[in-house]
């Protein structure tokens, strides 16, 4: 579904501030895979998230989406195959506009926009239905502006936005970390039903080693710009976090520093 | 008085139209777009150089609202493709326009008095309904001395404004109208939900412009005449319509805001007439009059709405100091 192959990225090349962001990255996900990336400050976790949703374009290597390649696709033309869901919950929706309109923008994701009008009354309907699964109450409030939701609300949105149009590919981008630990939960159970019961191939980036083992059925640690470690299926569910740091150290012969990271 | 409250109104409603593609720009697009003092004259101009020669002036209209469009579009590829500054952006092709201007008229004055405008034409066809004379009646029964020469602009012109009211309002409202408007609310979302950011930009400074430059060219024929100099200051009168209108009507939904900038419009131009009636104050007072009217909108909203705060939270501290009170006595 998703394949990258050879991927490399330097910012600043030639200059004392010379970054490998990413060096010779390669990676391919399964049709319903769900991917948790963990990694130290400046592993090229976000680097990698921007390269496939075409933020960034790589110096060298491809992205393959469904076998095609599209590493020189701008990020509106790729968007069409890829949903994301930003840490920030400002950046995932539009706060002067209703939350119908949000719904219908992001409706309108995998089609070609045109002069009929966005919110229709069958389109109203199915937004209900949909906001109805967040189980919050939005399905009560389809008028009411975006930015009088709080951030946890606004992130449940945000990710209802990205993935009810079921796209090929599903980017999560620390998308819990800057909520408070039970609107976290609330996001984080809320991502595990929706990848579940859609099939969605994912690639989420975590700084939590706990819900990075608990969700998903591969686990990838990246380091210095390269993927370190690579499990999934049965032995990734018998990870534990004490594991994965010792697992690092044993790798890379340091301590796994990360001023932000979640052990349990 | 009533003659020149009148005129009011009717260049008040011909300004609504530039109103309405500066609060495109301005608070739909969040593009702070100065193109406005040129297009508003290159509508002007082109209509008038068409009329001049003979272009039926529904035609030569139409020709200077496209013409303000092109003019909206290069400032948008300015600004996207080019990566020019908004502001500076618009200051370039404003500037340029000002020759591009003088070329099309080829002097820095095109008068149209003795040619057939779009009004002239219109004036002819109203005669013949009979309006005018009853509603001068009904002015002649109120007591009324002087009469305006014709109805038909304000009628005609109220009506065309109305009906781009509602075709702005209803695109805003469509799958690309939408995506129009979060390009000034959360241009990264949109971009992520498979908008293309840059062609819809273009655009819509485009359609701003066009309806500037459309506005220009009504203006010009109800002035007559065409003057590369008329456009000067027109970005701040039509800021001065969106923030009046804004700050009097609100703006809760996209009708209530159109509709909000429209009467913002003949607002405006009332405010300005009655100010030019004022012994000590003359024509070229007129800008310093703009630029305070802008000032006091955006400012006495946001005044008026902190001591209503300040109002409310101490009545809060004084009903709450009484029920201590009362609790202490019980």
């Amino acid at each position: 579904m998703l394949k990258l192959t050879n991927i490399s990225l330097t910012f600043n090349e030639g200059t004392l501030d010379e970054k490998k962001a990413l060096n010779d990255i390669n990676l391919e996900m399964e049709k319903g895979e769900f991917v948790t990336v963990i990694g130290s400050n400046g592993a090229g976790k976000s680097t990698i998230m921007n390269v496939i949703s075409g933020n960034l374009i790589p110096d060298v290597g491809d992205v393959y989406i469904d076998g095609k390649q599209v590493v020189h696709l701008p990020e509106y033309k790729r968007s069409p195959y890829i949903g994301r869901v930003f840490q920030d919950p400002n950046a995932g929706t539009a706060p002067s506009m209703t939350i119908e309109e949000n719904l219908a923008m992001a409706y309108s994701r995998t089609k070609k926009r045109k002069l009929s009008l966005g919110v229709t009354k069958k389109r109203k309907e199915m937004f209900k239905e949909h906001l109805k699964t967040l189980d919050i109450g939005l399905e009560d409030r389809l008028t009411a502006k975006v930015g009088l939701l709080s951030g946890g609300e606004r992130q449940a949105l945000s990710l209802l936005m990205t993935t009810f149009t079921e796209p090929n590919i599903l980017l999560l981008d620390e998308h819990t970390a800057a909520l408070d630990p039970s609107r976290a939960e609330l996001i984080t159970n809320l991502t595990e039903k929706v990848v579940r019961e859609s099939g969605l191939t994912t690639l989420m980036v975590t700084h939590n080693m706990q819900q990075a083992l608990d969700l998903g059925n591969r686990l990838i640690m990246m380091d210095k710009g390269k993927i370190i470690f690579d499990v999934s299926g049965v032995e990734q569910e018998k990870l534990t976090v004490q594991d994965l740091l010792n697992e690092f150290q044993n790798i890379r012969g340091a301590q796994f520093e990360d001023d932000r990271v979640v052990l349990g | 008085m009533f003659i020149s409250m009148f005129g009011a109104v009717e260049s008040g409603v011909i300004y609504a139209i530039m109103a309405l593609g500066v609060y495109l720009t301005f608070r739909v697009l969040d593009f702070p777009d100065l193109t406005v003092d040129g297009s508003f004259v290159t509508g002007a101009a082109v209509a008038a150089i068409s009329i001049v020669n003979g272009i039926p002036p529904i035609y030569a209209t139409a020709m200077g609202a496209i013409a303000g469009f092109i003019a909206g579009c290069i400032t948008g590829l300015l600004h996207t493709k080019g990566k020019i500054n908004a502001l500076l952006s618009g200051i370039l092709m404003m500037t340029a326009l000002y020759s591009i201007n003088l070329r099309i008229m080829g002097q820095p004055t095109l008068s149209m008095l003795n040619e057939t405008t779009i009004f002239s034409q219109l004036e002819s066809m109203w005669a013949a309904t009979g309006i005018d004379s009853f509603l001068n009646g009904l002015l002649a029964s109120i007591g009324l001395e002087q009469f305006p020469s014709t109805w038909a602009i304000v009628f005609v012109m109220i009506i065309v404004t109305v009906l781009i009211k509602f075709i702005t309002d209803f695109y805003l409202k469509t799958e690309v109208g939408l995506a129009l408007r979060a390009i000034g609310d959360n241009k990264k979302m949109i971009r992520s939900l498979s908008a293309n950011t840059d062609t819809l930009t273009i655009v819509g400074v485009g359609i701003s412009n066009g309806f500037v430059a459309l506005s220009g060219a009504l203006y010009a024929q109800l002035g007559a005449f065409s003057d590369v100099n008329m456009g000067i200051g027109m970005i701040v009168i039509g800021l001065a319509s969106v923030i009046i209108g804004e700050a009097l009507f609100g703006k809760k939904t996209i009708a209530r805001v159109t509709l909000a900038v429209i009467c913002g419009a003949v607002i405006y131009r009332m405010i300005v007439t009655l100010a030019l009636r004022v012994d000590f104050l003359d024509t070229g007072d007129m800008k310093l009059i703009t630029a305070i009217i802008v000032i006091t909108a955006l400012v006495a909203p946001k005044t008026l709405q902190i001591r209503r705060e300040k109002k409310r939270r101490s009545e809060k501290r004084e009903q709450l100091g009484r029920q201590a009170e009362g609790d202490s006595h019980a």
